[in-house]
């Protein structure tokens, strides 16, 4: 930025003085008007409860005898040890990789052949199709699951000859019952990201194999499928940490079956801890949560990246 | 992911179905490929909208003739039920649920609205503005994105309880208004979409730094913001947790929660049933209007988060 004679009045920069290693700011009054009030919103209510979660996980309620008062005293880390020996917290975490190592590569399969199919010249109709997989996303997961609950449900079904008899909600399919909640309602949301990365490659790229006489489905494998590479990491992030949150669509679907604990998903249980109440050791879940959430999505954008440099 | 990446180009979804883009020369595709195509689409589409269209039909239909007539058709008396159907959603427990889906209404788009001007604020300054420090705040508003809403819900409750704001409008309200991603966001767009030129002119003239963010900057912005907004909006409306932990009183409820407690309710009140579906309906039908006439926006907001 060059430095112009009109100098704005609302700023009162002092005058820089050039032996100072660093400028000092110029405009700063309007950079601290800028920032500060989503800054100050953002310590409020994104900072200062990730704080507070630390510090809630670190204390313990101790009693005076039985009857005691509690209170509440730092306990080092003896929520985190209550946390690793805590089967339920295992078998939950289990349960939402089970369900993210087969949930999400089915869905961003599906959303990749749905974009490369209205990218290709093989269809009619291209709008009306990406509305139609696309409404689901307005649909929140709440009414998602809602709606679904009824569409397993063995007696209020439309399709109750199905349902009836293949026990959807019960404990052996329930996971992949949700699953296909997760599926229906986000593939259109991701097939959109695949879809804008796919228009924004240029045609001329596949211009020469298409006089080539390569076919479609040639063009897509060697030639856009490795363009839209970012696209679908991006989504596999977004889809990655979604997994690990998991909750809603369990919650809501325990109104249906009793198939689902109140600790079926990492979430849930800590949902469950803090009603007990024991917030303490829901901070501990939620702190391992956050933590592994933040490690796996970062590994997981490094790992692709690597193997996109090589 | 450098988010000081141009742009790419606006290009609308629709230019793939003009000629010009894709029918120049080359082999015709063959009539199997195009069928296999066709029926794949096809009964995709199914699996898409069929249960949408169940919630349709079912939102027509009593309690009575839920189970009697066919459950994907219409009935003789689906219209007169229809209307007899939303009169008592509407009126149901002295009108709670229109209550709800105002609460919802105010909560995503006030908070969302406001939202969006306080992203764009920051997102502009961190575009504009170089100063010590930028990078630094950035990643740290850039990791908020990462942090799970869900994970935030309990904390904020313990925080909200220690301060008495449990079970009120501000408990919900305020948490909403944060959105790092709309500040990611809003800081590409500010980056790409406002020229320094246009900055530094009106400086010139004289104008102040604010003044030239919401008299020139903005527009620029705008319709990027209308993505950001969107995108909050959503979020907020679909945000069930936050709700689910700090509020009591049903008449402070988002719809979705409301929802929620009526079907965990069906058991004893079977006709609460027929209420939870046209609910469902009602509840959905605003969203899929706004959703499927602001489709464009969603290009712009999709393509930049796909930079790498």
């Amino acid at each position: 930025m060059t430095q112009t004679a009109a100098e704005p009045a609302v700023v009162a920069p002092p005058s820089p003085r050039p032996t100072r290693p660093r400028k000092p700011f110029r405009y700063r009054k309007a950079i601290a008007i800028f920032i500060v009030p989503f800054a100050a919103l953002f310590a409020a209510f994104y900072l200062t409860p990730i704080l507070y979660a630390v510090f809630q996980s670190l204390q313990k309620v101790e009693r005076e005898g039985t009857f005691g008062a509690p209170t509440q005293v730092f306990g080092g880390l003896s929520q985190y040890a209550l946390v690793f020996q805590n089967t339920e917290f295992w078998s939950s975490i289990g349960r939402v990789l089970l369900f993210g190592v087969v949930q999400v590569p089915v869905m961003l399969l599906l959303a990749l052949l749905f974009a490369l199919l209205l990218d290709s010249p093989l269809l009619r109709g291209k709008r009306f199709f990406r509305l139609a997989f696309f409404a689901p996303y307005a649909v929140p997961g709440v009414i998602a699951a809602i709606m679904w609950g009824y569409l397993y449900s063995p007696s209020l079904s439309p399709f109750s000859a199905v349902t009836s008899r293949a026990g959807l909600l019960d404990g052996g399919t329930v996971l992949w019952a949700v699953a296909n909640v997760v599926t229906w309602v986000f593939v259109g949301y991701n097939m959109l990201i695949i879809y804008s990365s796919l228009l924004a490659i240029p045609t001329e790229i596949y211009e020469a194999a298409r006089l080539d006489g390569a076919s479609q489905w040639r063009i897509a494998v060697a030639i856009k499928i490795p363009l839209v590479v970012p696209a679908i990491v991006l989504t596999a992030v977004f889809s990655v940490i979604g997994t690990l949150q998991l909750l809603t669509e369990p919650l809501v679907f325990r109104q249906f079956t009793s198939t689902i604990s109140s600790t079926f998903t990492p979430n849930m249980l800590v949902y469950s801890t803090s009603s007990v109440p024991n917030f303490n050791l829901a901070a501990a879940f939620s702190v391992v949560l956050a933590v592994a959430t933040f490690i796996l999505s970062i590994g997981f954008l490094r790992l692709t990246q690597r193997k996109a440099d090589q | 992911m450098t988010v000081d990446a141009p742009i790419r180009p606006a290009q609308s979804f629709d230019d793939a179905t003009t000629p010009a883009r894709r029918r120049g020369g080359g082999p015709r595709e063959s009539v199997m490929s195009r069928t296999a195509a066709m029926v794949i689409m096809g009964a995709f589409t199914l699996y898409f909208l069929v249960p949408i269209f169940w919630l349709l039909v079912s939102s027509t239909k009593t309690l009575d003739n839920f189970n009697s007539s066919a459950a994907l058709w219409f009935s003789p008396t689906s219209a007169q039920d229809f209307v007899g159907n939303v009169g008592r959603l509407f009126t149901y427990n002295d009108g709670i649920f229109p209550r709800w889906m105002l609460n919802s209404i105010v909560y995503a788009t006030v908070a969302g609205a406001l939202g969006t001007i306080l992203s764009a604020m920051c997102g502009y300054a961190l575009a504009k503005y170089r100063f010590w420090g930028r990078e630094a705040l950035f990643n740290i508003f850039l990791g908020g994105v990462l942090v799970p809403a869900t994970a935030l819900a309990l904390p904020l409750f313990l925080i909200f309880s220690k301060v008495e704001l449990t079970d009120t409008f501000w408990a919900v309200f305020l948490p909403s208004i944060v959105s790092p991603f709309g500040v990611y966001l809003s800081r590409i767009y500010a980056a790409s979409s406002v020229p320094d030129e246009i900055v530094e002119a009106a400086r010139i003239d004289g104008s102040s730094e604010l003044r030239t963010f919401f008299t020139v900057a903005i527009r620029l912005m705008s319709p990027a913001l209308v993505t950001v907004f969107l995108f909050q909006f959503v979020a907020i409306w679909n945000n069930f947790f936050l709700p689910l932990v700090m509020l009591r009183s049903q008449e402070l409820f988002p719809v979705t929660l409301g929802l929620y407690t009526w079907n965990s309710n069906v058991s004893q009140y079977p006709e609460l049933r027929t209420l939870v579906l046209v609910g469902a309906l009602v509840s959905i039908v605003p969203l899929l209007v706004a959703f499927l006439s602001l489709q464009r926006f969603w290009r712009s907001g999709l393509g930049s988060g796909g930079l790498k």
